[in-house]
């Protein structure tokens, strides 16, 4: 998540940065895989829309210790906004069949919209959590502490729910070497759009221009001064006649 | 162009960027306020002094907490019977999933984080920051109605006329709730991150003064955050004599000094303030990602190699814990406080 991006031509280049998984969506591995252990029985398969290098993605949260993995894969899939994706992984989680939760990352990286979670859930009718630092299974229902502007909220609902998590779910764990091991011999499963008996639909809203931000002016000027009230009255002074306050 | 503003609130309390989005919308013609929710009276007064003319109002107890599902069905409701062309919103955790939720039923699109909205006819183009601020792109939408949240600080204020009126449409609540609302444990946020013209943030470094004798029978770690609560202290009393918000590194936040909600950062919080105050903070480009709109930053650390001096305008190589107290002491005297 430190690739450096910028616009070159129209085209986004990610300079020679190798396709990582968003670090939001490890947050969610992490969330599954706590359901896994907390809830006798379960078992976590991670999904993704992407070309066949979104494999890479997969195999990282196949060696955190997801049990299995699809990739949903399609050329006509190329140019999907927020909305065509949600309809796409919400036909790809009825396949799957006897799903009773799916755990989202807050949004992503690039686009950083975060709308897929809320889409996806509407899409197919089953209540949304969206922002949980806390999820909580008991007999059919789960209560989910979500992180709000104001604070925390508590919210509770029957299964099957959609849920997106933050940062507060646990750190992400390492992948073990076993898990690694497995990773690398796993054969994912790729289904294409024939496959889910789903169309794509055009998307909705498209870029039409890419643009570099206007370069900050730079240069920090250090203040210094004989005592730190002298410092602090030179800054002071400064901010106040650049009127930031 | 047929515009609503949808008016976000937790408690009666506005998002002030639901205010600049209305200013917004008045710059392309008149405007309807959208306010959901119980007992809201309070709020149609105000929308309608902030340059509303019109406001559509569901106000029924099964509106009391903003439930996605319940307030997505009455929107979509909303739209389907009015066929407005364009629906703002204030970007916040709310909206977001509102206007997610809500463009399913219509199959509209959904532009989230706009900092420049241009209307020429019926073209909208709207400016969004991506990949955390390091592009920005444009984006159109091809459906005839679309929603845009706006960026809180990206846009004016409108003055506040006090005494205007309008009309006040009532809505029909749509009730299918799929969630119960258990409670809240509301923080003591005092400002807010997301609309501070000021924001006074602490790292790792506000636990670092080894000359504080922590009481008696704390062991290290206990020490440690005893240590960081005397600095967030200091980092709070210069953010309340600039009336703005305290902000927090994730170091801060993982180390357990301060909540998850004062994060700013890639998986904390994006700011726009006008000035940002870094004490103690290294500057990690994750930091970075959510400072890239502050117009202004500066900073106070005492390695003066420390990264977020390359993204300062001003600086001062110093301990915190003296330089942050005398800068209080100062604006206190200058400012007249
Ligand atoms: C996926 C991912 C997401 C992340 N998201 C975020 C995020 O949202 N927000 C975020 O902040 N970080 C985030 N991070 C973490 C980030 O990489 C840094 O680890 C973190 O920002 C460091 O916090 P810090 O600057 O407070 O601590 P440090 O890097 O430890 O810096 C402490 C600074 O305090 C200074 N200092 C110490 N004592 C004093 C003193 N007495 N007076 C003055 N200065 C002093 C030191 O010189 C040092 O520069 C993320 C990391 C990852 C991998
Ligand atoms: N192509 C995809 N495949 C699988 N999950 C996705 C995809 N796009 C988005 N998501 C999920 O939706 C979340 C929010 O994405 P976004 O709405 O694009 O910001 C991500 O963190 C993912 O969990």
């Amino acid at each position: 998540s430190e690739a450096k991006v910028k616009a070159e031509g129209g085209q986004i280049s990610w300079g020679d940065a190798p396709l990582v998984i968003n670090p939001f969506d490890e947050y969610a591995v992490e969330g599954a895989l706590q359901q896994r252990e907390a809830v006798s029985g379960s078992t976590v398969t991670v999904l993704c829309i992407g070309p066949e290098s979104a494999k890479e993605a997969l195999k990282h949260a196949l060696a955190m210790g997801a049990d299995d993995a699809i990739l949903v894969s399609d050329p006509a899939l190329k140019d999907l906004d927020t909305l065509g994706a949600a309809r796409i992984l919400a036909a790809a989680i009825n396949k799957i069949g006897g799903v009773d939760m799916v755990i989202f990352g807050r949004q992503t990286l690039d686009s950083g919209s975060g709308l897929t979670p809320a889409q996806t859930a509407r899409a197919l009718g089953w209540s949304m959590l969206g922002l949980a630092g806390q999820i909580k299974v008991d007999s059919g229902s789960v209560i989910v502490e979500r992180v709000i502007e104001e604070g925390r909220q508590s919210i509770n609902a029957k299964l099957p729910a959609i849920i997106s998590v933050v940062q507060s779910i646990g750190e992400p764990r390492y992948p073990s070497f076993m898990g690694i091991r497995k990773a690398s011999k796993a054969e994912i499963p790729v289904w294409s759009l024939a496959d889910l008996g789903a169309s794509v639909q055009e998307a909705i809203v498209t870029r039409s221009e890419l643009m570099s931000p206007p370069a900050r002016e730079s240069a920090v000027e250090i203040i210094t001064g004989e005592s730190p009230t002298e410092i602090a009255d030179k800054l002071a002074d400064k901010l106040i006649a650049e009127k930031v306050l | 162009m047929k515009t609503f503003v949808y008016i976000d609130h937790f408690k009666g309390e506005v998002q002030p960027a639901s205010w600049e989005a209305l200013g917004l919308a008045k710059s392309f013609g008149s405007t309807s306020a959208i306010v959901f929710g119980s007992g809201v009276e309070a709020i149609v007064k105000d929308a309608f002094e902030h340059g509303a003319d019109e406001v559509l109002l569901a106000d029924d107890p099964a509106l009391l907490d903003f439930r996605v599902e319940v307030f997505a069905s009455t929107l979509s409701a909303l739209a389907s019977a009015q066929s407005p062309s364009l629906i703002l919103f204030p970007s916040t955790t709310r909206t977001r999933e509102l206007a997610a939720t809500s463009a399913v039923d219509l199959n509209c699109g959904v532009i989230t984080d706009a900092t420049a909205v241009d209307v020429n006819g019926d073209s909208v183009v709207v400016t969004r920051p991506i990949y955390e601020g390091k592009l920005f792109e444009k984006v159109t939408c091809s459906s005839a109605l679309q929603f845009i949240t706006i960026r809180g600080r990206a846009f004016p204020k409108p003055e506040k006329q006090a005494g205007k009126t309008g009309t006040t449409t009532n809505v029909e609540a749509k009730t299918d709730a799929l969630t119960t609302v258990e409670g809240y444990s509301v923080a003591e946020v005092g400002v807010s991150l997301n609309d501070a013209g000021v924001i006074v943030s602490g790292g790792r470094g506000v636990s670092n003064n080894p000359s504080l004798q922590p009481p008696a029978g704390l062991d290290d770690k206990q020490s440690e955050v005893w240590r960081a609560q005397q600095g967030f202290k200091l980092v709070g009393e210069l953010a309340s004599v600039l009336g703005g918000a305290v902000g927090a590194s994730r170091a801060a936040v993982d180390a357990g000094y301060i909540p998850y909600s004062n994060q700013v950062g890639q998986t904390g919080k994006v700011v726009a303030p006008d000035l940002y105050i870094a004490c103690g903070i290294s500057g990690a480009i994750q930091h970075l990602a959510g400072i890239r709109s502050a117009k202004m930053v500066v900073a106070i650390n005492k390695d003066a190699d420390a990264p977020i001096f390359k993204a300062a305008r001003y600086g001062v190589v110093g301990d915190l814990f003296v330089i942050v107290p005398a800068l209080t002491e100062a604006f206190k005297r200058k400012l007249g406080k």
